[in-house]
């Protein structure tokens, strides 16, 4: 029992702290108290993932194995924490500049990381839907975190009710699975689940929950809210969802398929293809009529989120260790053009408009070249690191026999590259007569922008490490 | 004599009923919840089914679950949708489209 607990110590020091810090500001200072809990929070979470991230490379399962604690499940906790730690840095001054800060918001980021720590832990199907539902209803209250705009509620509004959909499916597969397979735990139905001898019902269930997943993942054809919660949403928030509860989903994504439907990778193989295929194209081509840069990003996360499952489907442990240098890759240079987004304002407001950005590299040179750097790199322009990242998944799909998926990939991403560039030509080459911003002051949010630049440089030389480390992850998942 | 079949059916049907609810509802976003509800229910008589059926208790307490669930996320669903309601006005569900996604 206490070995149970000691495994589940991390989700608990941090479940534990949102509550004290809940209670603690609700009974002194409320919204006085929301900086310093910010902080605090952000420092809390790269502690967790310090913790984390150096324990012993074992793998344990607690709670009669609905709870596994292995390399898989630390890589991705390490990604989530940092990236959520870095949001919140990232969120406290634009916040408190616009009255937005108040103390739920770092209270709600930590119960949405308990939910997602659990999620990538998950050995069960009770513990996926409870990790799964803890993410989602802390995400659905953030995303309307600015309750006195249309815009805000709205979004939240809307993902609320898609969200709520994609849970009801995934459960209806988990309802099936457990029919037919007679259990929940992952390491059950993987003995009845065998390749080509699926029963009819498995098959139903498990295409419900790739269903849910999709949702959570916003994969085409389940990506509709993402435009509209990104647009709606403070850019802060925009920052999160497009950080950490995506390397979250995709963990639980990979945790399902190999820890439950290990045996059958043939039944799934070709359904994460095909929307790992569409959400490629969709992203590339919806982008570009795009004139909000958080719609854009939207769209270039859905393009993304095409790659990260292209690794995933190709069904090896290669794959899996592409999708987690994937991830890892996307969630820096995301982390930093979000920080470039945060800055973009005028006269104190924000701005979101890409054609504010003409000749921007006129007044900010250093900001414009660090966003130009991370611009080629989310468009996967050589020698950046995000051309790696590519580079791993497409021959992760060319070995796993998906050779026409990574040719699809590669057209995608040409055409892709169009509206990354387009931002770039606006830069350099813009109107010079049109309204441009003011200079952004922040040095946080500097610092996070060159921080990540300089990454996407230096990281081809070794990616700092996080190769090895994906391999390790993800041999500890397939077998 | 009711089988699991007869279960499984009406559950099925539940189920359908809430997605359509959701799609083919232009009136109301409460009717939205409701269908919700409808399909996470839908789950619920699954699951006690199959539980009943495989003689195993692990069904029924994942029903528990998904009804503690259920109820945060209708108060949830409920509370964002008094803060979309004080900003617009209404909540009809074509009225929620100030972004076109």
């Amino acid at each position: 029992m206490s070995a149970d607990l000691t495994l589940i110590l991390p989700e608990i020091v941090l479940a534990v702290f949102a509550m004290l810090g809940l209670l603690g500001a609700v009974y002194t200072g409320k919204d006085a108290l929301a900086p310093a809990l910010v902080w605090a929070t952000s420092a809390l979470l790269v502690l967790v993932a310090l913790w984390v991230g150096l324990a012993a490379p074992e793998t344990h399962t607690g709670f009669g194995g609905m709870f596994i604690d292995d390399g898989f499940s630390r890589f991705a906790k390490v990604t989530l924490l940092l990236s959520a730690a870095a949001v919140l840095a990232m969120s406290e001054g634009y916040m408190s500049a616009r009255g937005l800060l108040r103390f739920e918001y770092p209270i709600l980021i930590t119960l949405a990381v308990v939910g997602m720590m659990v999620m990538v832990s998950a050995g069960d199907l009770m513990s996926l839907y409870m990790g799964l539902e803890l993410q989602s209803l802390a995400l659905y209250v953030v995303a309307s975190l600015r309750r006195d705009s249309i815009k805000s509620t709205e979004a939240g509004l809307k993902y609320f009710v898609l969200g709520a959909l994609s849970s009801g499916l995934l459960l209806y597969g988990a309802s099936l699975i457990y029919g037919y397979a007679g259990t929940t735990l992952f390491s059950g139905i993987i003995q009845t689940a065998q390749t080509g001898d699926v029963s009819l019902g498995m098959l139903f269930g498990l295409i419900f929950v790739i269903s849910g997943l999709a949702f959570k993942v916003s994969a085409v054809p389940f990506h509709m809210w993402t435009p509209d919660v990104y647009e709606g949403a403070p850019t802060p928030i925009t920052a999160f969802f497009a950080t950490a509860p995506k390397v979250a989903a995709m963990g639980l994504f990979a945790r399902v398929m190999h820890d439950a439907f290990g045996n059958a990778v043939g039944d799934w193989q070709q359904v994460v293809a095909l929307i790992s295929l569409l959400s490629m194209f969709l992203g590339a081509i919806a982008a570009i009529g795009q004139t909000n840069i958080k719609r854009l990003m939207a769209y270039s996360s859905i393009a993304h989120m095409g790659y990260a499952l292209m690794g995933l489907a190709s069904g090896t442990v290669f794959g899996v260790q592409a999708m987690l240098v994937y991830l890892a890759i996307y969630v820096t240079m995301n982390v930093g053009t979000f920080a470039f987004i945060l800055m973009m304002e005028r006269d104190g407001q924000p701005v979101v408009d890409v054609a504010s950005l003409n000749m921007y590299s006129k007044r900010e040179p250093g900001k414009a070249l660090a966003m130009l750097v991370l611009l080629f790199s989310l468009a996967g322009v050589p020698p950046m690191l995000g051309f790696f990242g590519k580079l791993y998944v497409l021959r992760a799909a060319y070995e796993g026999g998906l050779a026409w998926l990574a040719i699809a990939g590669v057209v995608a991403s040409v055409i892709g590259a169009f509206y990354y560039l387009r931002i770039v030509f606006y830069m350099y080459f813009g109107d010079e007569n049109a309204e441009g911003l003011d200079g952004g002051k922040s040095p946080v949010l500097w610092g996070f922008l060159m921080a990540s630049a300089v990454v996407m440089v230096l990281g081809i030389i070794n990616m700092f490490g996080v190769e090895g480390a994906a391999a390790a992850a993800a041999a500890s998942l397939v077998n | 004599m009711i089988g699991l079949e007869h279960y499984l059916t009406v559950a099925a049907t539940l189920f359908v009923i809430g997605i359509f609810g959701l799609f083919l509802n232009r009136k109301n976003v409460i009717i939205l919840l409701m269908s919700i509800e409808l399909m996470l229910l839908a789950v619920n008589i699954n699951l006690v089914s199959f539980s009943s059926f495989l003689g195993d208790l692990v069904g029924q307490v994942f029903t528990l679950f998904v009804l503690t669930v259920a109820a945060a996320e209708a108060a949830i669903g409920l509370a964002i949708l008094v803060c979309f309601f004080r900003n617009r006005g209404t909540i009809a569900v074509e009225d929620v489209n100030v972004m076109k996604g």
